[in-house]
């Protein structure tokens, strides 16, 4: 089902009209309310009215992480505190934290987008969500919860931790939709095995799924472990939350982005080149309808791809392709790139191995040198050392097949790798000192 | 004739087979024998307990990550050439010993040794039809 079928399946040409209006008259108003994006148009001797059509979009300077971080807390904001009716911040967990706000009007925009999601990931009003992500500052659990609302389903804002209540919880109150970080959602599986608890004897039939980014082999594994379809949801707080971007249930290959809220662009992330639809690169977001946050060419440091062919579902929107990494998050091992999840990919190939694993990256004299742990779990595990050690071997082979680099990977016990916020944490740096 | 050994995966790391040892002692089980394999970053810890359910569940629900084997306890004759008799038998039929470690008490005269062999049934049918006793489980749990 399609939400507002309307807006979600405008012909491209439509669509573009609105855009241009709504992205000339963002550029109007951030030009005469927010100091920053004034100074920065200035700086580049640009004016709002220079941009005639979406193409001249790229004649406007980019806005980072940074610029937001200068700015804390309210430098951003285009309206008056008066005007907000919300505030959420960002984890902090890679820096400063960056604080948004919402005026009561951006509330209702964001609470319609998350609608539109829960409805491409297969919701109907009929669904009762059982709601995980977390509630308070980050926008997860608030985000998916009014959108819920919107919709007409049933939400159980039950939030992060307490794992096991959570299991009852869902025994109990049969939830149908499932809405959660990929981490977390293992995590309710594994606990609901230890528990004696079946998914197969739930009524889960869709899983929403975000917040971090998560291989397709984690998507098999969450759909064989939990019972259910499972799709990726996009956002982060600085553009808005959750429901920026949505995969639909019907296709389940990228998600649609909201593009008569958001202007997606994928950049070169060194050369700040703009990219054809298909090129991976940093996916770059200008909101068009926000009132106390826009922001302007945002630069979200995700890695992905945009597809424009025309999706199954019957939305026009362009698909964004899973985010395989982050430019903060890629590490260079001696001179070679690697991303976390493409190191899960690999991983994830050896029959039994879970996504439950951290990268370490040390420096020993003038080389890095790359420790992989990996969670052992009963169906790795053997009383044979031997065999043990020929699954580290395997692991490291594999590795070196497909990187050409050489990490040590080691076994350790379960639940050995922090889960903060049901985040999991995948990359410990100690080169940076 | 089989023995059940509960295996239990652990990081080289202070403190961890205390750990082990703590809850089993929690637990009221008691340990009738153990091996330690370990290599330079994990250990496989193989117990033999007299109430091998309770162990297991225990050490699930503390987070351990555990598994079940089959193992044979053979007496051996405590006399030069005893385990060199057994390993002869085996090694004409073929049977790779994955790995033996001794129990702490005897039968009688004899020493008991736990075998876990990678094909456990012949080896069992072996050693009975060569006239060399194989202790069952609950005999070995109640020694």
């Amino acid at each position: 089902m399609i939400y507002d079928i309307e807006y979600e399946t405008l012909p491209r040409e439509a669509l573009e009209a609105i855009q241009l209006r709504r992205l000339r008259s963002t550029l109007e108003r951030v030009y005469a309310t927010v100091p920053f994006y004034r100074r920065r148009f200035d700086q580049e001797k640009v004016k709002p009215s220079d941009v005639a059509t979406l193409q001249d979009l790229a004649k406007i300077p980019f806005t980072t992480k940074q610029d937001l971080r200068d700015n804390y807390p309210y430098g951003m904001f285009a309206v008056p505190m008066d005007n907000v009716v919300r505030i959420h911040s960002s984890s902090g967990t890679t820096g400063q934290p960056t604080v948004v706000g919402y005026t009561a009007r951006d509330i209702d925009t964001w609470a319609a987008l998350m609608a539109r999601s829960l409805c491409a990931g297969g919701a109907t009003r009929r669904d009762i969500i059982h709601n995980a992500y977390g509630y308070g500052l980050f926008t997860g659990g608030l985000g998916v919860h009014y959108g819920a609302e919107k919709l007409g389903a049933s939400v159980i804002p039950v939030s992060g931790g307490n794992t096991k209540r959570q299991v009852m919880i869902m025994k109990d109150f049969g939830p149908t939709i499932l809405t959660a970080t990929p981490s977390y959602a293992l995590q309710l599986a594994e606990v609901a095995e230890e528990i004696g608890v079946s998914f197969k004897d739930l009524k889960f039939r869709f899983g929403i799924f975000g917040a971090e980014p998560w291989s397709e082999n984690m998507r098999t594994e969450i759909e064989a472990k939990l019972n259910l379809t499972a799709v990726d949801i996009y956002g982060l707080s600085e553009v808005m939350g959750p429901g920026v971007a949505c995969e639909c249930h019907e296709a389940k290959k990228g998600a649609h982005i909201f593009e008569d809220h958001f202007i997606p662009e994928i950049i070169d992330p060194k050369t700040a080149e703009i990219l054809p639809y298909g090129a991976e690169g940093e996916l770059v977001f200008t909101s068009i309808t926000k009132e106390a946050f826009p922001v302007i060419r945002y630069r979200t440091r995700d890695i992905t791809s945009l597809n424009a062919e025309p999706c199954i579902c019957g939305r026009t929107h362009v698909r964004m392709n899973k985010v395989s990494g982050r430019t903060d998050d890629m590490l260079i091992i001696r001179g070679v790139n690697l991303f976390p999840s493409q190191i899960e990919s690999v991983l994830m190939e050896v029959d039994g191995v879970e996504p439950h694993y951290q990268l370490v990256v040390e420096r020993e004299g003038n080389l890095d040198v790359l420790t992989v742990m990996v969670e052992v779990n009963e169906r790795l595990f053997s009383d044979r050392v031997r065999q043990l050690q020929e699954l580290e071997k395997k692991l490291t082979q594999n590795i070196k097949d497909y990187f050409g680099v050489s990490a040590q990977v080691k076994l350790v016990e379960p639940k050995a790798i922090v889960r903060s916020e049901g985040k999991a944490v995948r990359v410990i740096d100690n080169r940076k000192k | 004739m089989r023995v059940k050994q509960i295996s239990v995966f652990l990081e080289n790391k202070a403190g961890r087979l205390a750990d082990v040892t703590a809850i089993l002692a929690g637990s009221a089980v008691n340990i009738r024998t153990l091996s330690l394999a370990d290599t330079s970053d994990f250990g496989v810890l193989r117990l033999i307990v007299d109430h091998t359910e309770k162990a297991e569940e225990a050490l699930r629900q503390n987070g351990f990550t555990v598994r079940m084997t089959d193992v044979v306890a053979v007496e051996v004759k405590d006399q030069p050439g005893g385990l060199h008799a057994i390993l002869e038998l085996l090694r004409k039929a073929g049977i790779n010993v994955e790995y033996m470690y001794a129990f702490v008490q005897q039968s009688g005269n004899n020493a008991i040794m736990i075998f876990r062999f990678d094909r456990t049934d012949g080896a069992i049918r072996l050693l009975q039809n060569n006239g060399i006793p194989v202790i069952d489980g609950r005999t070995i749990s109640a020694l």
